[in-house]
């Protein structure tokens, strides 16, 4: 289903990206990194609207001839970001969404996980289950 | 008159819905100009139906002639070509004429409408003021014709006969006339639009609904659509028409979809054909009539498909001023034409389609262009930018596939590439030949030459790149950037490169992006190799030698790189120097000892871990660590100012060891928080105390300037400042090899005084890694100190008079103990050193390792007591112990200060209460002449003095007993022996000792009674001087070890002065006393004694009647509440000076209750001098000295360790009372068996407060009662709680003590000074 799942720290580093491993993993690298652009526009148009209940979702951040990069933000400004092929079509926007929400919520599983330093990259057996099921799925 | 056109299908904007005119064309022509202009003016609304939302529409009309050939054919679907609504008119007036002509033509009309079933006519009836007078004649009411019209046509349909009033006069009739007309023909056309158009629509679903059929079209069925997205776009309902197009366009995306999943429709076949024609979107017309054309024909292909339906889009959107949607949705457009071409399996030539993105993308910028203004531009690059970068990219891949990038040039076949990507190109399009500017053109340029491409790519990509850093998308620009520098490493020319690079690399850094960084830096080394930066070169080669991210053959292969250069043997002036960081981290610093502290000369070993991020083993030839020497800050007794700053042994340095990525770079860097203490520089008193943060300048830093502190990523090395100390650490020869490594200096320790470790330096032939700063600083102290001797106890506390042992530490410092030298102690008499059989000293080293041990010799002589020492070498703790013995000065005995021969005065060991312990301390100087100092070693040690002893007199009758309290205060349990108080002065008097026991035990905190009773022949002296003295060991030693212990005391006016007796007697003829009466209280004071010598000459003054008297007072007072005392309750006496001199006093009292009362209180106070008074007594509030008269009283308070002493001055009025009083007497005597520890009695604890109030205290009180009824002991416990409800001093439920309810146990309470109370009466004997 996705190609490349990221986690990002709100000072944008990654916490955690990963990508299937057949594509060139530096190119989704730099694919993600630049996506953060448009995360950062997103996030502060929204800030200037002053909504009271924030949308996490960021929607299609922006499409290339390959790939559709997505974002997401939690409310403590983690990124997500989900690279998907641009030729997988059968993909919807709710099914990118649950893929979030199922990533948020892995995410927090791991904040609360009182061995976790919170800032250190992600190393838990559960978030990368997750992820792996979100890359096999239909993949 | 619009003149109809033979055929009316005009594919234009100006396209109108057509409605036929029939009937009188002169009548119509005149009138076409205002109708056409007046229709449009009012808005009407439109309902619609499928639940869309009515609309407001100003509805204009196409006028033409009525022709039969208008009226759609049957199965003729045209939209645009329909006529909507038929009009007909007349002028007619004349009946006649309408009869004879006018009905006809009405007639066949009608009848050619109906065939065609068209039911949206209108016949319109027009009215001149002219033409009524013309036929004046043969008028007829203008109704009746239409009236007639009406019958005849409109049967049931009256609206569709409208009545026109002077339609050319300026009137208001006019203007009303043309209102109604116009508001029918909005209606009439309006339903005939909801009519034709539902319809119409129904149609088309149907059509729709037959997709799945074989014979099914896509292309017939996009005209069929397209033609409802004409008439509305006629109709200016642009929303409506791009709905249309919409929905084509996803219905066309969803076959596609199906295609790819498997589900193939026979029409898509057109769509697969080979793309031939890659001439990009053209937007520059509204309608593509080629494209149309070959769609209708079904020869499209999807790119023309695409284009054309892009190209409607694009118009209708322009049409509703959004632009931007334009781009946004072409970008959609481009990546999805791309994917379904790929999806659709349709034979591309190679770059044919970049080819046509990079055409398409230019087109869509240049309408966006064209519709908008620079500032809109501007201000909305954020959605022009993408397709700006999308046109760079395919220029690139482009310029990459015709050979056009490469340094040599293209090649033949390159260039045949190119040929045939330009031939499906075609011509250039008629709009936009005379453009110089047109993408066509451009392309044709940029592939035309290596040149020519450069400046092209070169424009595209610093235009993306400088709308993205407009709207501050810094990453894409960053990353438009790199693909710059590649370009230019492409074209040969790294110096342009390695600027996009730094930046794009400086950009992954800071954010900690490490994959970007290793790649973006591989780069960079590449530039730097080709560009010959030496040192920059091998700085990045260190850094990705080190990196994780690469393969150990590339690893190895950087690594290589910095060691052939180092291999070099070049001169000195070539060496490079680089940054620790990049080849090895400083992991740990370990000082051996890890004190970190060293006496000057001796032995500092300094182990570092270094962690070569190397991936192999590298050779270096020396190693060294610069220090900084600072002699101020040594101490010359170094140790003890060590203490003060403590020097961590091991040091830790962080660093983040995951490669992978920065980490823990949320929270900062940790606090590094330390103790601050301010004292005063006088007296060494702590002025303030704190904390404060040692790294504040890196935990204050601005949040956005934290950078993930991931050294190794550091953009490019440091400068790198050699600083040259004078004293280095050094090794020679070291192997590091990959991970960590312990190396191990010796650190030099000649000077005392502070060394800081500063850099560290690494040299590998020609290159140098140094370490600026080593941080946390390390450094290590080197002190010289002086011999320093301390004296301390061996065990805490030290007692007086028992042989103790203490502690000599000699700390040698940098002295050398010799052989022969030897510590004087100068003996004192008050603390003997005692002389010990085994006497040995132990000789440790610094660490505290014991390195020998050798006896001591001792030798007193009368003055000096001379140790030797053994010899130690310095910097080493000579310990060895010593017996000692306190002597206890006996109590109250003060010698004058005695001076010794020199003048000095002597140090008299004086004695103090220690606030620590109960127990009274001595401190005791010793004064040490040591053979390293001309000055002698004064020091002190404190002794406590284990007892403590209090002595009182006791009187009963005429009796006197001397008691002796010994309290042990210490922790210690002793046995005391010998027990013996002896008279120095009067010979006469004997001591009879009532102490039964020879030995007795004294346990910790309890006291030892010994009572005396004295015997006299004559007179008793009154002044006796005591001396108590006993014998004392710790408990379980042998006889030997008893020490003695001595106490002096001196009691003064032992005499009893005055006797008192006091008797209750019933009223007269009364047997018994009874409450509420009053009785006779005789109150009877005997003088016993004669009056000293000094009492006479002080009481002679009051004297007047010559006979010599002294003047007592009396007082009866009853605070308890049982007696009224009646009458005058105290009084003067005049006793005479002679003994036996007897005064009785009566006074009347009252029992207030039954039963056995105690006696109201008795006191008897002797006047003093005026002056004597002042001296004596501390209270200013009275002159007259006050004593208790109770002798039980007294006794219970010794014997609860609260009496008072007899103190010399005080004068002892012994009071007595009935023989009962005796008797209660004899039993607290009883109780104060001699030998007998006597606990505490409980209700003592609480009276401390109530100490100078004695006539309130309550214990006594009932004492009193008790002791007069029947030999009652009461117990006083303190109760649990407090009780708030009586105020301090108040006695609580006194009363209710009733003596008749003596015989049971009885309990009752009171509160005493807040303090609540319980009693237990208990029956006794």
């Amino acid at each position: 289903m996705a190609v490349c799942i990221s986690v990002i720290a709100k000072e944008n580093y990654p916490l955690y990206i990963r990508s299937v491993p057949t594509q060139n993993e530096l190119k989704f690298h730099y694919t993600v990194h630049t996506s953060l652009d448009v995360v950062e526009e997103k996030i502060s148009a929204v800030g200037k609207s002053l909504g009271d209940q924030r949308e996490l979702y960021l929607g299609l951040l922006y499409p290339t001839e390959d790939y559709k990069v997505y974002g997401y933000v939690t409310n403590s400004k983690v990124k997500f970001v989900i690279v998907v092929d641009s030729s997988n079509t059968s993909l919807r926007d709710n099914e990118i969404r649950s893929m979030f929400r199922k990533l948020h919520n892995s995410f927090t599983d791991v904040m609360c996980n009182p061995f976790h330093t919170p800032g250190d990259t992600i190393q838990s057996k559960a978030f990368d289950g997750i992820v792996s099921g979100m890359m096999v799925q239909a993949g | 008159m619009e003149c109809q056109e033979e055929k009316p299908i005009i594919y234009t904007m100006e396209n109108k819905p057509i409605v036929t005119c029939a009937g009188d064309q002169g009548l119509f022509t005149s009138l076409y100009t205002s109708l056409a202009q007046q229709l449009p003016r009012e808005p009407m609304e439109w309902r619609r139906t499928y639940g869309r939302a009515p609309k407001m529409i100003h509805l204009e009309a196409n006028f033409v002639q009525f022709k039969e050939e208008l009226l759609p054919k049957d199965g003729n679907k045209a939209l645009l070509t329909f006529p909507f609504l038929h009009i007909y008119w007349t002028d007619c007036c004349d009946t006649e004429a309408y009869k004879s002509t006018v009905k006809e033509d009405m007639m066949r009309w009608q009848n050619s409408l109906r065939t065609h079933g068209s039911a949206d006519w209108v016949i319109i009836v027009v009215e001149t003021n002219d033409t009524k007078k013309k036929n004046k004649t043969n008028i007829l009411p203008r109704s009746s014709i239409v009236d007639k019209i009406r019958s005849d046509f409109c049967n049931k349909q009256n609206d569709r006969c409208v009545v026109l009033s002077d339609p050319l006069k300026d009137s208001s009739r006019s203007q009303e006339s043309w209102n109604s007309l116009l508001l029918k023909l909005r209606t009439l056309l309006l339903m005939s639009f909801t009519k034709n158009l539902g319809r119409f629509e129904d149609d088309m679903r149907t059509l729709r609904e037959k997709r799945t059929q074989p014979g099914w079209s896509f292309c017939e069925y996009f005209m069929v659509q397209e033609e409802l997205a004409f008439v509305f776009e006629m109709l200016q309902q642009f929303e409506d028409a791009l709905v249309q197009y919409d929905e084509l366009d996803a219905l066309f995306t969803q076959y596609v979809l199906n295609f790819g999943a498997g589900d193939t429709a026979n029409w898509l076949g057109s769509f697969c054909a080979p793309v031939n024609n890659w001439s990009g979107l053209l937007l520059r017309r509204p309608i593509d009539m080629e494209k149309r054309d070959g769609i209708q024909r079904g020869e499209a292909s999807l790119l023309d498909l695409r284009s054309y339906l892009f190209s409607r889009q694009c118009t209708l959107l322009i049409f509703l001023l959004r632009p931007w949607e334009v781009t946004q949705r072409a970008l959609e457009l481009l990546h999805n034409c791309v994917q379904e071409l790929r999806l659709l399996e349709v034979s591309v030539v190679e770059g044919a389609l970049d080819c046509w993105v990079f055409l398409s993308c230019l087109e869509v910028l240049h309408r966006i262009e064209g519709c908008c203004d620079q500032a809109q531009l501007a201000a909305n690059c954020s959605h022009t930018v993408g397709l700006w970068a999308y046109a760079t990219d395919k220029l690139k891949s482009l310029g990459e596939l015709c050979g056009l990038v490469s340094e040599k040039g293209p090649t033949s076949e390159d260039l045949n590439r190119t040929v045939d990507l330009l031939a499906g190109l075609g011509d250039e399009r008629p709009e936009t030949v005379s453009s110089l500017q047109s993408p066509y053109k451009k392309l044709k340029e940029a592939l035309s030459s290596v040149e020519a491409f450069e400046r092209h790519y070169l424009e595209l990509s610093h235009a993306a790149m400088e709308m993205y850093r407009a709207i501050s998308r810094l990453r894409s620009a960053r990353l438009v950037g790199k693909s710059l520098a590649e370009f230019y490493m492409k074209k040969g020319d790294p110096e342009k490169a390695e600027a996009f690079l730094q930046e794009a690399l400086k950009s992954y850094v800071s954010e900690g992006w490490s994959l970007p960084v290793t790649h973006t830096r591989k780069q960079i080394a590449e530039c730097q190799k080709l560009l010959g930066r030496t040192e920059d070169y091998l700085q990045t080669s260190a850094l990705l030698a080190g990196d994780a991210n690469l393969t150990m053959e590339e690893r190895k292969h950087f690594c290589q790189e910095i060691l052939t250069f180092a291999g070099k043997s070049e001169d000195q002036s070539d060496k490079v120097t680089l940054s620790m960081g990049v080849f090895s981290q400083l992991t740990r610093l370990q000082f051996q000892p890890a004190t970190a502290s060293v006496h000057s000369g001796a032995v500092l070993q300094v182990e570092i871990n270094l962690r070569c991020l190397m991936p192999v083993s590298v050779h270096i030839q020396q190693l060294a660590a610069s220090i900084h020497f600072d002699l101020e800050r040594a101490g010359t007794n170094g140790r003890s100012k060590g203490a003060r700053q403590t020097i961590p042994g091991t040091v830790e340095f962080s660093h983040d060891t995951s490669s992978a990525g920065p980490s823990s770079s949320s929270g900062g860097p940790p606090l590094e928080l330390e103790e601050i203490q301010d004292r005063s520089p006088t007296d060494n008193s702590l002025n303030s105390t704190g904390v404060v943060c040692k790294n504040t300048h890196l935990v204050m830093r601005l949040p956005e300037s934290i950078s993930p502190p991931d050294t190794p990523n550091c953009v490019s090395p440091p400068a790198v400042t050699l600083k040259e100390g004078a004293q280095m650490l050094k090794v020679q020869d070291v192997t590091l090899e990959p991970g960590n490594n312990s190396i191990t200096f010796t650190a030099p320790s000649g000077q005392p005084g502070t060394y800081t470790l500063r850099q560290l330096f690494a040299t590998v032939g020609q290159v140098q890694f140094v370490l600026p700063h080593i941080y946390p600083s390390v450094q290590y102290e080197v002190y010289s100190q002086e011999p320093q001797l301390t004296v301390e106890p061996l065990s805490e506390p030290l007692l007086a008079g028992l042989s103790q042992m203490v502690k000599f530490t000699l700390l040698t410092g940098h002295y050398t103990v010799k052989k022969g030298d030897a510590l004087q102690l100068s003996n004192t008499d008050t603390m003997p050193i005692l002389p010990s059989t085994s006497c040995s000293a132990r000789i440790s080293n610094p660490t505290g390792e014991l390195v020998g041990e050798s006896a001591l010799s001792i030798q007193s002589s009368e003055k000096v007591t001379s140790i030797s020492l053994p010899a130690t070498p310095p910097y080493h703790t000579l310990e060895f112990q010593l017996e000692v013995l306190c002597i206890i000065p006996s109590g109250s005995d003060h010698p004058p200060n005695e001076r010794l021969t020199n003048g000095e005065v002597r140090h008299r060991p004086r004695s103090y209460s220690h606030p620590d312990t109960p127990m009274t301390a001595i401190d005791q100087r010793m004064s040490i002449d040591c053979p390293w100092s001309i000055y002698s070693t004064l020091l002190a040690l404190t002794f406590y003095i284990p007892f403590k002893t209090k002595h009182s007199l006791l009187s009963a009758g005429n009796r006197k007993y001397i008691q002796v309290c010994v309290q042990n205060m210490s922790d210690k349990n002793f046995t005391l022996a010998e027990v013996k108080l002896t008279e120095k002065q009067n010979a006469s008097l004997e001591l009879e000792s009532l102490n039964t026991k020879t030995q007795q035990l004294l346990c910790s905190k309890h006291s030892l009674f010994c009572l005396w009773e004295v015997r006299w022949q004559d007179d008793l002296p009154s002044c006796l001087q005591c001396v108590f003295s006993t014998n004392f060991s710790p408990l379980k030693q042998d006889v030997s070890a008893f020490k003695p212990f001595q106490y002096q005391f001196q009691l003064e006016r032992v005499t009893t002065l005055y006797s008192v007796r006091a008797e209750i007697l019933p009223p007269a003829g009364e047997q018994n006393c009874r409450s509420g009466f009053l009785c006779g209280l005789e109150v009877c004071i005997t003088r016993l004694t004669e009056p000293a010598e000094g009492e006479i000459a002080e009481d002679s003054k009051t004297d007047t009647e010559g006979l010599k008297t002294t003047k007592l007072m009396y007082e009866v007072a009853d605070s308890s509440s049982n007696w009224a005392v009646c009458g005058k309750s105290s009084g003067m006496v005049s006793m005479p000076m002679t003994a036996d001199a007897t005064h009785k006093v009566q006074i009347e009292v009252m029992p207030l209750f039954a039963g056995h009362l105690p006696f109201p209180k008795i006191k008897v106070l002797k006047y003093l001098p005026h002056t004597a008074a002042v001296a004596i007594q501390p209270d200013p509030d009275s002159c007259v000295e006050n004593d208790s008269l109770s002798l039980l009283d007294k006794a219970l308070d010794d014997g609860g360790g609260h009496g008072q002493h007899p103190q010399p001055r005080q004068r002892a009025l012994c009071g007595q009372r009935r023989p009962a009083a005796e008797g209660r007497g004899h039993a607290a005597s009883g109780a104060l068996q001699p030998g007998t520890s006597v606990q505490p009695h409980p209700h003592t604890a609480g009276s401390g407060a109530a100490r100078h109030r004695r006539p309130h205290h309550g214990g006594q009180r009932y004492m009193t009662l008790v002791a007069r009824a029947r030999p009652l002991f009461i117990k006083l416990n303190p109760g649990p709680g407090l009780c708030r409800d009586f105020a301090p001093g108040q006695m609580g439920s006194v009363s209710t003590l009733r003596v008749a309810g003596m015989d049971s146990p009885l309990s009752m309470t009171c509160s005493h000074h807040w303090r609540h109370y319980r009693l237990h009466a208990v029956k006794s004997q």
